[in-house]
């Protein structure tokens, strides 16, 4: 065979591997929407998380006063905005993702796909596209919906939360991953995500937003990748310096979580 | 998937003929000389576990091809190498002259495989599975044709976590034929069936071969091999230890005959004294009522005769057809082991 007809029948090979991609994530994303209990966590708990704080703990809509820079004259609940946001993040990425992934592997569907055109590579690519779709819109709602019941306060410097929000989501769904990789089964999944996503949301402020979080629990915090996140869009919605470390903490943590998933995944 | 190399002594690799039809009446479908896989041993130790040892058939346009062993034999592996699931250590394996080692791409589109418990979405619905699929491929087969094929038109609405085992697996086999595939690899079809269902299920795969496409079975049960097939070969151990067509492999086992009977009461001593006598009976065995008289091809013959010169009328006679169980006997020395046909449903892939 020479060169040339080789390359003939390999550029058509190359492609084919993502003939029927549309139909892939269109289909995965029906069975998503189908799934309840995972719609409610990735699309609309941070909003039911502000909303909820925000009415029923007396005091969330008052103006902070002896807490000192920044948030003297802020409401608590404006503070709680950017811990609902990682919180936006982080649910999806540690509960239903890491799941999805190793039921898929344990039912062996990824294996089914490797004996089709199709690689099974285009399933990992369609849940991260629908996680980063009920990102977005679970983060939007949130947003709107605060600012609709509570009046939030705007950024102080929007590129810095934006910047701060993106490297949130690589580092979450970096860590996501890894979970899905180790996996072997859906429930494992389940029970290593969950033993993550919890004491993330402990570092990200969940239970102690703003001023009164502890010292200790913000030092550590800001070496986790949710503490980092939540600290990071906090600096950018109320302060003007520059969250240089946690910024790095995020992109570090992404830096070795996404090549350790890539590593440690498992196909069958 | 493995992207490594392909094994030494794998030739050019040509792209799967779709369009050449001139080719399909004479070269195999599928050829595998020599086949060998092993398995990492247990964690610690050097000693790899040997699944294949050595493999080699060919399937020819249009048949409906056997693999037959019992569990463990290496049936799963050898039908994986040759769908590029795995790559195989030794050995050369050719699918429409293709080595899906070196080129698993080219062999995708034109080889569906019905996966050994592959289950899909609970949530995704026959006819959303069957889209889903058909949209993977070149040239698909058409869905609505498919759905009346496998009987499965009235139930494209249901989620596959609601089908029964039979619908599922008639799904299962309609995703294996979805690309329209030149070759269909069913991997244990009907295990976890029950017998109306699997018969049904037979009924099926015969219809797809029907429609030209070559069908390679894999199955752990006889008589599931027995009626289906047009040649098979039996694996044990990772080796072949026979392969024909059914017919063939029962003639060649060996040249007795068993005749079982029953006679009245009154005259059964009788009967026994007088089989137990003649030349062309070599064992004579009482079951109860019932006595199993085992010789030469005449043996009927003889049996019958005999006893009428006694005015032994038999309330029943029956000749005990021999079976592929019986081939595997002969062959491996062992019996087969029906323990593993019902306790092992869940094994691995690895083996």
């Amino acid at each position: 065979m020479t060169a040339a007809t080789t390359t003939l029948t390999r550029v058509p090979t190359a492609r084919s591997g993502w003939r029927g991609f549309g139909t892939l994530l269109r289909t995965e994303t029906r069975l998503f929407l189908r799934d309840g209990t995972a719609v409610f966590f990735a699309l609309v708990f941070p909003t039911v998380l502000l909303v909820g704080v925000g009415l029923a703990i007396p005091g969330m809509r008052e103006p902070i006063t002896g807490a000192g820079a920044p948030w003297d004259g802020l409401t608590a609940i404006a503070t709680y905005v950017p811990i609902v946001l990682a919180a936006a993040v982080a649910t999806p990425a540690l509960t239903t993702m890491p799941v999805t992934f190793a039921t898929a592997r344990e039912k062996g569907l990824l294996r089914r796909l490797s004996t089709t055109p199709m690689r099974p590579q285009g399933v990992v690519v369609a849940h991260l596209l629908i996680n980063l779709g009920a990102i977005a819109v679970s983060a939007a709602l949130a947003l709107v919906v605060g600012q609709v019941v509570f009046g939030l306060a705007a950024p102080v410097s929007p590129l810095t939360v934006v910047l701060a929000f993106v490297l949130t989501v690589l580092s979450m769904l970096s860590l996501g991953m890894v979970v899905a990789a180790v996996a072997a089964k859906g429930s494992t999944a389940s029970a290593i995500g969950n033993l993550v996503y919890f004491p993330m949301l402990f570092l990200s402020g969940m239970w102690t937003p703003g001023p009164i979080m502890p010292d200790v629990v913000r030092d550590i915090g800001q070496f986790s990748p949710l503490g980092a996140a939540a600290q990071a869009m906090s600096a950018g919605w109320f302060e003007t310096e520059v969250p240089t470390l946690q910024l790095v903490v995020m992109a570090a943590w992404t830096a070795v979580l996404l090549p350790l998933a890539v590593r440690l995944f498992r196909w069958s | 998937m493995s992207t490594a190399p392909p094994p030494t002594g794998a030739a050019t690799v040509a792209s799967p003929a779709r369009a050449d039809a001139s080719s399909v009446g004479t070269s195999p479908v599928v050829e595998v000389r020599n086949l060998r896989k092993t398995y990492p041993g247990p964690r610690g130790s050097d000693a790899r576990k040997v699944a294949v040892e050595d493999v080699s058939l060919t399937v020819a346009p249009g048949e409906i091809f056997g693999i037959l062993g019992p569990n463990g034999a290496g049936k799963t592996t050898t039908v994986e190498c040759l769908a590029g699931l795995r790559e195989a250590d030794g050995g050369v394996i050719r699918v429409l002259g293709v080595d899906p080692q070196a080129d698993p791409a080219a062999v995708r589109d034109a080889v569906g495989v019905q996966l050994q418990e592959a289950a899909l979405h609970e949530k995704i619905t026959v006819e959303e599975a069957l889209r889903l699929f058909a949209s993977f491929y070149e040239a698909p087969s058409d869905v609505e044709e498919l759905l009346d094929l496998l009987d499965l038109a009235e139930h494209r609405r249901v989620a596959f976590g609601k089908l029964s085992g039979g619908q599922k697996q008639r799904l299962s086999i309609a995703l294996a034929l979805v690309g329209n595939p030149r070759v269909a690899v069913l991997d244990e079809l009907t295990t976890g069936l029950d017998p109306a269902a699997r018969r049904a299920t037979w009924e099926l795969v015969e219809r797809v071969r029907d429609r030209g496409v070559t069908i390679l079975l894999v199955t752990h049960f006889m008589e599931e091999a027995e009626r289906l097939c047009d040649r098979l070969v039996i694996i044990d151990g990772g080796r072949v230890v026979a392969q024909g067509t059914p017919a063939e492999l029962i003639d060649s086992v060996d040249t007795s005959r068993t005749v079982r009977l029953r006679v009245p009461p009154a005259d059964h001593d009788l009967a026994l004294h007088t089989l137990a006598g003649l030349a062309d009976v070599e064992h004579v065995e009482v079951d109860g009522r019932e006595i199993e008289v085992t010789g030469t091809r005449r043996v009927l013959l003889a049996v019958v005769l005999a006893l009428a010169e006694q005015e032994v009328v038999p309330d029943d006679v029956r000749t005990v057809t021999r079976t592929l169980e019986d081939v595997f006997v002969a062959v491996t020395g062992r019996t087969y082991d029906h323990a593993a046909d019902s306790a092992a449903p869940h094994e691995g892939g690895a083996r």
